[in-house]
């Protein structure tokens, strides 16, 4: 029971906002003594997790060609996009993301969207803009509302979409642990099934949360108007 | 054959760079701790090769990987100096290049799905044309060098090294958050060899209460939630619940019909997921890359979905799977 120690270091860590490579790096540590490992075996340990796990990273090679398209006007460009359809609030936006998002991970196409090519550089910046016209100059808290949802739906659009797709590794992690460990023979297929309503469920609960952001920023925007009229403002 | 292994030596170069860009910059403070960081990891992502087939010492790239996270825990990398276009540079290039603007943010995905769908299946002289399981990863980084050449061509940027610039900027808005994700996956497995996994099963065991269906279901999920939380990561919660209730208890007790019960066990972890900062690629670093005050921004905006739905995933399995 004495491992639980490691995680305790962890959620302490996390909760108290402690630099999170310093809290991982201890949690590693601790965990590998308590398993007896030797300092150098814990230090392999590091070495060989790190390279096996290097996928995880590869995302920020899109950088330098956002960057690039940030510097000549990209998000200038998806805010003047928006502000020209006027019934598109942030709401509906985001909730439109949400579908588009779910649906093409659900036909395996999960590299259509993601936080680095899609949320920071278009989706982030057309929310942003259609508050903006709604309710002009936004508050940090609104601006800091809009992002977190944008980011948020990305997310939430993945993990529920791309279950439904056959080839996906949690379905192979799956079928590959239940027929190795149980000597069963399950379809891929019907996993992916069984994942239907749970994926109904997500788009219907986060898709009706998106388009009550735009009440949300109303009352924000209200709040904020009567914040700033007391003279104190937030800037 | 295209091997994964080229796409991560892309991300070195990239690092590498970066970090020549950070040593260079006599504004940046933190210039020395910053070359230092990008540096090292662009060695641990060349050397990683090495490891991965054997060849390589883990111990070098451990070493390696601890100095980062010291570095990390002094705080670097820092931002260094931003060399940008202004919010009106930003304006008149808008006007002057329109939707042209979309076209290499387009590719991206264009690319990378045409990667993932069509040439995943390609073979050349019976071998894969891409290196198996990894089709989405390097059409992800073939996308990105493609776009990069479109935008060069379309903005008639003369200065190879702008884009870089430009990507400088935004990995330092990110920072040590972009390595977070791996140093989970290490812990990860440090976890499970101390045996996390066969405490949460005793812990299971002993709170689990027999011959009550909804209970079980209950246990199930929750323990998929929670062991998620905790591991970051829903793949390791499953083996583990899976063996303590789901195949004993749910299976082979109350009969479920086992591919919903293992599927709707799976995206209740998924609930979990939403809803921890140990799952810091989907969590941390998106709130990172918007430049968000409040790290844990879009776990707040989650959560709220993350609790009703899995109470949604409960409802299902009991009322479906039996």
């Amino acid at each position: 029971m004495w491992v639980l120690l490691a995680v305790a270091v962890v959620v302490v860590g996390f909760a108290l906002r402690l630099n999170s490579m310093l809290v991982v790096t201890v949690a590693g540590i601790t965990a590998g003594l308590i398993a007896g490992l030797s300092p150098v075996a814990i230090i392999r340990a590091f070495g060989t997790g790190f390279a096996g796990s290097r996928s995880v990273t590869v995302f920020i090679v899109v950088l330098p060609v956002i960057g690039l398209i940030e510097r000549y006007g990209l998000q200038e460009q998806a805010r003047r996009l928006i502000s020209r359809l006027r019934r598109l609030t942030t709401g509906r936006l985001l909730a439109a993301y949400l579908l588009i998002r779910q649906a093409t991970c659900a036909l395996g196409l999960t590299a259509v969207g993601g936080p680095a090519q899609a949320v920071r550089p278009i989706v982030a910046p057309m929310s942003e803009a259609a508050a903006e016209r709604e309710h002009g100059r936004l508050t940090d808290r609104m601006r800091e509302k809009i992002r977190s949802s944008a980011a948020s739906a990305d997310t939430v659009g993945l993990f529920f979409g791309e279950d439904i797709f056959v080839a996906v590794g949690s379905i192979l992690l799956i079928t590959g642990f239940v027929d190795a460990t149980y000597h069963l023979k399950l379809e891929a297929l019907q996993i992916a099934l069984w994942a239907i309503p749970t994926a109904v469920c997500a788009l219907v609960i986060h898709g009706v949360r998106m388009l009550r952001l735009d009440r949300t920023l109303s009352r924000m925007a209200e709040q904020g108007r009567t914040a700033s009229g007391r003279g104190g403002g937030s800037r | 054959m295209i091997k994964v292994e080229w796409i991560f030596w892309l991300c070195a170069g990239f690092f590498l760079i970066v970090a020549v860009l950070r040593l260079t910059d006599r504004g940046d403070t933190k210039r020395l701790g910053s070359a230092a960081f990008w540096g090292i990891l662009a060695f641990t992502f060349v050397y990683g090769t090495f490891v991965t087939t054997g060849s390589g010492s883990s111990l070098v790239e451990g070493i390696a990987v601890l100095a980062l996270a010291a570095l990390a825990g002094v705080g670097h990398p820092g931002r260094g100096t931003e060399r940008t276009t202004s919010q009106e540079e930003r304006k008149a290039l808008a006007d002057r290049f329109g939707n042209r603007l979309f076209i290499p943010a387009l590719l991206i995905p264009l690319v990378a799905v045409v990667f993932a769908a069509a040439l995943a299946k390609v073979t050349v002289g019976g071998h894969l044309l891409l290196e198996k399981d990894f089709a989405t990863i390097i059409g992800l980084g073939v996308a990105s060098v493609v776009a990069l050449v479109a935008g060069m061509v379309i903005f008639r940027e003369r200065h190879l090294a702008t884009p870089f610039r430009e990507g400088d900027r935004l990995l330092g808005h990110i920072g040590w958050a972009a390595i977070l994700p791996q140093f989970l996956a290490t812990l990860g497995l440090l976890f499970n060899e101390a045996g996390v996994g066969k405490a949460v099963s005793r812990i299971t065991n002993a709170v689990l209460p027999h011959g009550v269906l909804l209970l079980a279901v209950l246990v199930y999920c929750l323990g998929m939630a929670l062991f998620t939380m905790i591991m970051g990561n829903a793949f390791a919660a499953f083996p583990v619940m899976t063996a303590a209730v789901g195949w004993p208890i749910l299976i082979q007790q109350f009969h479920g019909n086992p591919p919903a019960v293992f599927a709707i066990g799976m995206l209740a972890g998924f609930c979990g997921t939403l809803a921890t900062p140990m799952a810091a690629n989907f969590n941390l670093v998106p709130a990172a890359l918007l430049e968000l005050k409040d790290q844990y921004g879009p776990i707040k905006a989650q959560i709220p979905t993350a609790v009703p739905l899995w109470v949604c995933n409960v409802a299902i399995m009991y009322f479906f799977a039996f």
